[in-house]
């Protein structure tokens, strides 16, 4: 019976590869989640003694003040957010759909390149093309042009997630609606995009989460701001580049500040990007 | 058998894709009111066949086609693929119901998306006397506004044909509407589909020998993209005419 199973040696030098194998890939495994706890942990620990109502609701304060807060950095956030989703979401929904629905087409080579190098272009270039396309031309820094920015680094993120997930869409759907003689482009809107619309959405939140921790594309063009600013129009403080500055801040308590908001984009993009995987799973 | 009007008229198609030949040369003509089968081996052009008939085939780039399809005295290559298909439906071989619609949206599918907008009592009685014509009215009409994903497959198979008679089609095509159905849903379509030709044309593209002899007044073998027999079902499974016919009959190759 050994003789034509191998013999015993071979056999247990094999369960020792299989043995060792798993334990590798325990270990791994272990490391990865352990450098994620370690990290919200350790910002959990530092961060949470300054988060209450006030963090939230007030403005910085000198350093020494107290009901010092982030408000200023959360609005501006968001309004980065929102203009940046404003035009990379139409614009990448458009294309990725294009891309998607063509695949013969001779420009959707060039796409599907063009994207997969913005992507592999370092943030900080497009914080300086924002600057020479935005900034210069208005005379000053402002949302506008660190919406421009991030809507460069989005937009890919958006493309191609649409562009999946329409591919995702099973031929026979279209077939379906193109055989009750519906044009191709209502095929597309009204039958492709519902049945994709779960990817679609999820690539746009993902783009989101990624570009609301961006730092480097805000140094030239929304700058910062000590003050709470609602023209777009208007230099805009943001929550990486308030974590930056404070910091690196010789104060203590503004050091405390940094962690707590560092803590705030944490969750802000953990939830982000967790809750849409978990929503749309199903 | 001339004595029938026709609906489709096919004369001498041929459809390659690159250098293979699909369709070399096939003229036929269809009957109203009547179910025709197509069989064949795999590989022998029946579905490309059928798609032809609506257009469909177009979908597939670098396709080329000769020859003509009339229907209705109406060259289909001359208009609008959009007005054909309005006129002739289709049902596939898997069940392909929206599945962000309910069961009321899907039958009225072809109405709302092409942007025809009905009133709600006509909407309504376009439900009914569809998902009755398909035989699934009685199975779903507490649960028309539930999505369809819940339905077997051969309800689906039965909503995707409500879905297609909704749009009072002349001729309704069916592209091995069987093949991944369970014995006892295929008969239930089968019956259907005998049902049915009162109203509208049937042709039937199948691999199921006993399903053509079953369903169809006519039958119409194909073989490597030739048409190699068309006659009565009756004639051609019994004495037919061609010896390949009668070697597929018995040996059933393919």
């Amino acid at each position: 019976m050994h003789s034509s199973l191998g013999t015993d040696a071979k056999l247990s030098r094999r369960v020792l590869q299989d043995r060792l194998f798993k334990l590798i890939l325990v270990g791994v495994a272990l490391g990865v989640v352990l450098l994620l706890t370690t990290i919200i942990g350790f910002v959990i620990q530092q961060g949470i003694s300054v988060i209450n109502w006030s963090f939230f609701t007030h403005l910085p304060q000198p350093p020494g003040a107290s009901h010092s807060g982030i408000l200023n950095a959360i609005l501006g956030t968001l309004m980065l957010t929102v203009l940046a989703s404003l035009i990379s979401i139409p614009v990448g929904i458009w294309c990725g759909v294009a891309m998607a629905e063509h695949p013969l087409h001779p420009l959707v080579k060039w796409a599907q390149v063009s994207v997969d190098g913005i992507q592999s272009i370092p943030s900080i270039l497009f914080g300086i093309m924002a600057y020479l396309w935005v900034v210069v031309p208005m005379g000053q820094f402002s949302a506008v042009s660190g919406a421009v920015a991030l809507s460069m680094i989005m937009l890919p993120i958006v493309i191609r997630a649409v562009e999946e997930a329409v591919r995702r869409v099973p031929t026979t759907m279209r077939e379906a609606s193109l055989a009750l003689g519906v044009s191709p482009f209502r095929t597309t809107i009204k039958v492709v995009i519902p049945c994709a619309l779960n990817g679609i959405l999820t690539g746009s939140l993902l783009g989101v989460s990624r570009i609301s921790g961006e730092t480097a594309p805000l140094l030239f063009t929304a700058f910062g701001s000590p003050f709470l600013v609602i023209s777009i129009f208007q230099p805009v403080q943001s929550m990486p580049i308030l974590i930056y500055n404070y910091a690196t801040s010789p104060y203590a308590d503004w050091q405390q500040i940094g962690w707590g908001a560092s803590l705030v984009l944490i969750l802000f993009c953990f939830v982000l990007s967790v809750g849409t995987r978990w929503v749309f799973k199903r | 058998m001339m004595s029938v009007p026709t609906t489709f008229r096919v004369i001498d198609l041929r459809v390659s894709i690159g250098v293979d030949a699909i369709i070399r040369g096939i003229s036929m003509d269809f009957f109203a009111n009547t179910v025709t089968s197509i069989m064949g081996p795999s590989g022998c052009g029946k579905t490309t066949f059928i798609r032809c008939m609506n257009r469909l085939h177009e979908l597939v780039p670098s396709i080329q086609v000769s020859g003509d399809i009339v229907l209705f005295n109406q060259n289909i290559f001359s208009v609008n693929p959009m007005l054909i298909r309005r006129q002739v439906g289709m049902v596939f071989q898997r069940p392909n119901p929206f599945p962000t619609m309910s069961i009321f949206e899907n039958v009225v599918a072809g109405y709302r998306l092409n942007g025809i907008r009905l009133a709600k009592s006509e909407s309504s009685q376009i439900v009914e006397t569809s998902l009755l014509k398909a035989g699934l009215w009685h199975e779903v009409k507490d649960s028309l506004h539930r999505k369809g994903a819940f339905l077997s497959g051969g309800q689906q198979q039965r909503l995707c044909i409500a879905r297609a008679l909704a749009m009072d089609p002349s001729v309704l095509l069916l592209d091995e509407p069987t093949s991944a159905l369970d014995p006892k849903s295929t008969s239930h379509i089968e019956d259907l589909i005998a049902e049915l030709k009162e109203s509208v044309s049937i042709i039937m593209v199948t691999h199921n020998i006993g399903q053509a002899s079953r369903v169809s007044d006519y039958t119409a073998f194909f073989l490597a993209g030739e048409l190699v027999e068309y006659g009565t079902t009756q004639k051609l499974f019994t004495v037919p005419d061609d010896p390949r016919t009668e070697e597929y009959l018995s040996r059933k190759f393919g």
